[in-house]
């Protein structure tokens, strides 16, 4: 494998199939994350998404395929260059929040001074906390803790898996707050999620994975263009009666959307409002959301609507 | 870089065992508590300078054989004469005697006297057996045999046992209660010192699976770092423990032997005897550790772990069950077998150390299949940690077990 020609790809995964017993979980899975970038990695539960993480971390061995981080084939000491928050976490209950991350920066081969650790907790505002047993920590709290844990080491690659789940909308906030602070860092992220809503706001790039194997793979921007409706979302005041090239519309909340016949595009619908004098607060071409594309594709809800 | 993490894992695991309140207490307890007994008895002998006096005990007898009159006053028993059962039985009423027992017109021929007592007694006294039998021979051959006779009747065996070696001299273990009771206390001392540490072992990996740190810790260590760090750092503390233990054990078997003798005079313990311990110790703690550890990874929870290990802790204590043959018959089949097979070896050499001299053969076959087994179960646990940590939910039956390790 050449490094220069490795050197702008975070994690590069080659073909890689896991089977058990006769259930193929991940099946010729390929895809590359690209540094400095946030790149989804998406599908309902149960899609191999989990599997997936476990093989680029050399948690388990893929029965074929290969998988190259941060320019090289795993080894020794690129766990310590990888910050890893897995879908099922937990601390121990009887440490401190300060032990903890202390003792979790070791582990990645890494000694933390009390004034970076304290430092990174007055970050979020959990420094009043420090001296606390995890056990006494509420479960939102437990959430931010672990992703201090993640991130304690400086990593060059977080992988994030389900890193929402169990956190209440203040709390969600600041972490997506925390995640763009990352990727602002130059650090890559890989952002697993059945939530597809929380892709949208966050990823430049996805794969999603459906029974192990690849839906969609590429730009977010690129696949909602290509699923693109023919449509239009508009909110108006008055009458709009009707318009030419429009085959149906649909009451959504707030909102109207037109469905166009193939002939007519979102241009014309605008000139047509322009001519008619409505009053338009909002025009807006109408894009699926990355949950309507997946049941299109799958032909299945999935759990995309938790 | 990995033996880095090792010993990170290793500080983590041998600092959090030594913190435990049950480790500490149990390292201690030990020789608190001999030291508190023969402190105990010495006071005891200190306050009681003058033994306390013994009750004066009074039999009453009737005797329709009329052979039976003399030598009636034994140290604490006196015998005394009823005419018969009725005034017997109201003589023992009346609390002048305590008992009473008949001896029939054929006792020549039978042998067979009945006792009565008002009190339910779990057998008779020995003081009151001894004096009846000494009143009976003594009334029995006085006059008609030399009084040295008799006294040999009665007491016809002052026994001394002297074990010899192979060329005459006096051994040096002679064998007998002492050396009964050292390796009795040292097969459940090395035990409890074995099954606290791979217990904490067990309990640990289960609540890190229950507690979800598992996945996390294995996204900085391997299962082999992470299983490593935790076998050694749990065992230097079983270490440490033993050796507090066996150290404290030598000089409170000098102070007993000194202090209360008697019984326990000959109480000592050889410096072999505390090697072979300490062998046998880190051998069945490596070999029990990586069991547990096993069982743990498979568990998915403590509790689940603990059950699964229960069959090897059981293997384990096998030889307790057999403790009366392996003491009687040391060298026989069966102790041997348990003295070579690795799960049994570790109770069993221990047992049988202080008993007989197990043949330098059996105790190197021993040693060697025991770090056999152990590096087996290492390959074996390494395939088990590698399938099992990452499961959490349901614990795995035997069927699925296997065929998922066939899998991996």
């Amino acid at each position: 494998m050449n490094n220069s020609h490795m050197s702008n790809i975070a994690v590069d995964v080659k073909n890689i199939y896991k089977t058990y017993g006769k259930k193929a979980v991940v099946s010729d899975v390929s895809f590359t994350v690209e540094k400095g970038e946030i790149f989804g990695l998406i599908g309902p539960n149960g899609a191999g998404k989990t599997t997936t993480i476990r093989m680029m971390m050399d948690i388990i061995k893929p029965d074929s395929g290969e998988v190259y981080v941060l320019g090289e084939k795993f080894r020794e000491g690129t766990k310590n260059k990888i910050g890893y928050l897995p879908e099922e976490r937990g601390l121990y209950k009887k440490q401190t929040v300060m032990e903890s991350l202390r003792y979790m920066a070791t582990l990645k081969g890494v000694s933390v001074t009390d004034e970076r650790i304290e430092e990174m907790l007055k970050h979020v505002g959990m420094l009043p906390h420090k001296n606390k047993k995890i056990e006494e920590m509420s479960r939102g709290m437990g959430q931010l803790i672990q992703f201090l844990v993640t991130v304690i080491h400086n990593p060059a690659l977080v992988i994030l898996d389900e890193p929402f789940s169990g956190l209440d909308p203040v709390n969600t906030e600041l972490l997506k707050g925390l995640i763009l602070e990352l990727k602002e860092q130059g650090e890559s992220i890989i952002f697993s999620t059945h939530q597809m809503n929380q892709v949208e706001e966050l990823c430049d790039r996805l794969f999603m994975i459906n029974k192990g194997t690849e839906v969609l793979y590429g730009n977010l921007n690129d696949i909602k263009h290509k699923y693109r409706d023919n449509s239009v979302f508009i909110t108006y005041e008055g009458d709009i009666g009707s318009l030419k090239g429009v085959t149906d519309s649909r009451q959504k909340d707030g909102y109207t959307e037109f469905i166009l016949d193939s002939n007519t595009t979102p241009q014309d619908i605008l000139q047509q409002l322009i001519d008619k004098r409505v009053t338009v607060n909002r025009f807006e071409i109408g894009t699926p959301s990355l949950h309507e594309i997946f049941i299109r594709i799958a032909g299945v809800s999935g759990d995309g609507n938790e | 870089m990995a033996m880095n993490k090792i010993s990170t894992i290793l500080k983590h695991e041998f600092l959090t065992t030594i913190r435990r309140k049950s480790f500490i207490l149990m390292t201690i307890a030990f020789p608190l508590l001999g030291i508190l007994a023969i402190g105990a008895y010495q006071i005891f002998q200190g306050t009681g300078e003058t033994p306390p006096v013994a009750e004066k005990i009074a039999v009453g007898y009737v005797d329709e054989t009329g052979l039976f009159n003399d030598y009636t006053s034994y140290y604490n028993v006196t015998l005394i004469s009823q005419p018969d059962e009725t005034t017997a039985f109201n003589a023992m009423k009346g609390e002048e005697i305590q008992q009473y027992f008949v001896i029939p017109e054929d006792y020549l021929s039978g042998g067979v006297i009945v006792r009565y007592t008002l009190e339910r007694e779990l057998g008779i006294s020995g003081e009151v057996a001894s004096a009846m039998t000494e009143f009976l021979v003594n009334n029995l051959l006085a006059g008609k045999v030399a009084d040295v006779t008799i006294q040999r009747v009665v007491y016809p065996l002052s026994l001394n046992s002297i074990t010899l070696d192979s060329n005459g001299q006096i051994a040096e273990n002679q064998g007998g209660f002492t050396s009964f009771i050292v390796p009795y206390i040292f097969s459940i001392l090395l035990i409890m010192a074995i099954f606290t540490s791979s217990g904490f072992l067990l309990q640990g990996l289960g609540e890190e699976k229950e507690n979800r740190v598992m996945e996390i810790l294995l996204s900085s260590v391997s299962s082999t770092q992470l299983i490593t760090g935790k076998v050694l750092g749990l065992g230097i503390a079983g270490l440490i423990q033993i050796v507090v233990w066996l150290i404290s054990a030598r000089f409170i078997a000098d102070m007993a032997s000194t202090s209360i003798g008697g019984l326990l005079s000959g109480l000592t313990i050889s410096t072999d005897f505390l090697i072979v311990s300490l062998i046998y110790f880190i051998l069945g703690y490596l070999l029990f550790a990586i069991i547990m550890a096993g069982a743990g990874s498979i568990g998915a929870t403590a509790r689940e772990s603990q059950q699964l290990s229960t069959v090897f802790t059981l293997l384990a204590v096998v030889p307790f069950f057999f403790i009366a043959h392996i003491m009687e018959f040391p060298d026989s089949g069966l102790s041997q077998f348990f003295t070579i097979f690795p799960l049994t070896a570790p109770l069993t050499v221990i047992m049988r150390m202080g008993i007989t001299d197990i043949p330098t053969w059996q105790l190197i076959t021993s040693m060697a299949l025991m770090i056999l087994t152990i590096i087996g179960s290492i390959f074996l646990a390494g395939k088990i940690f590698r399938t099992f940590l990452l499961m959490y939910g349901k614990t795995p039956k035997l069927g699925e077990i296997i065929r998922m390790l066939r899998q991996a």
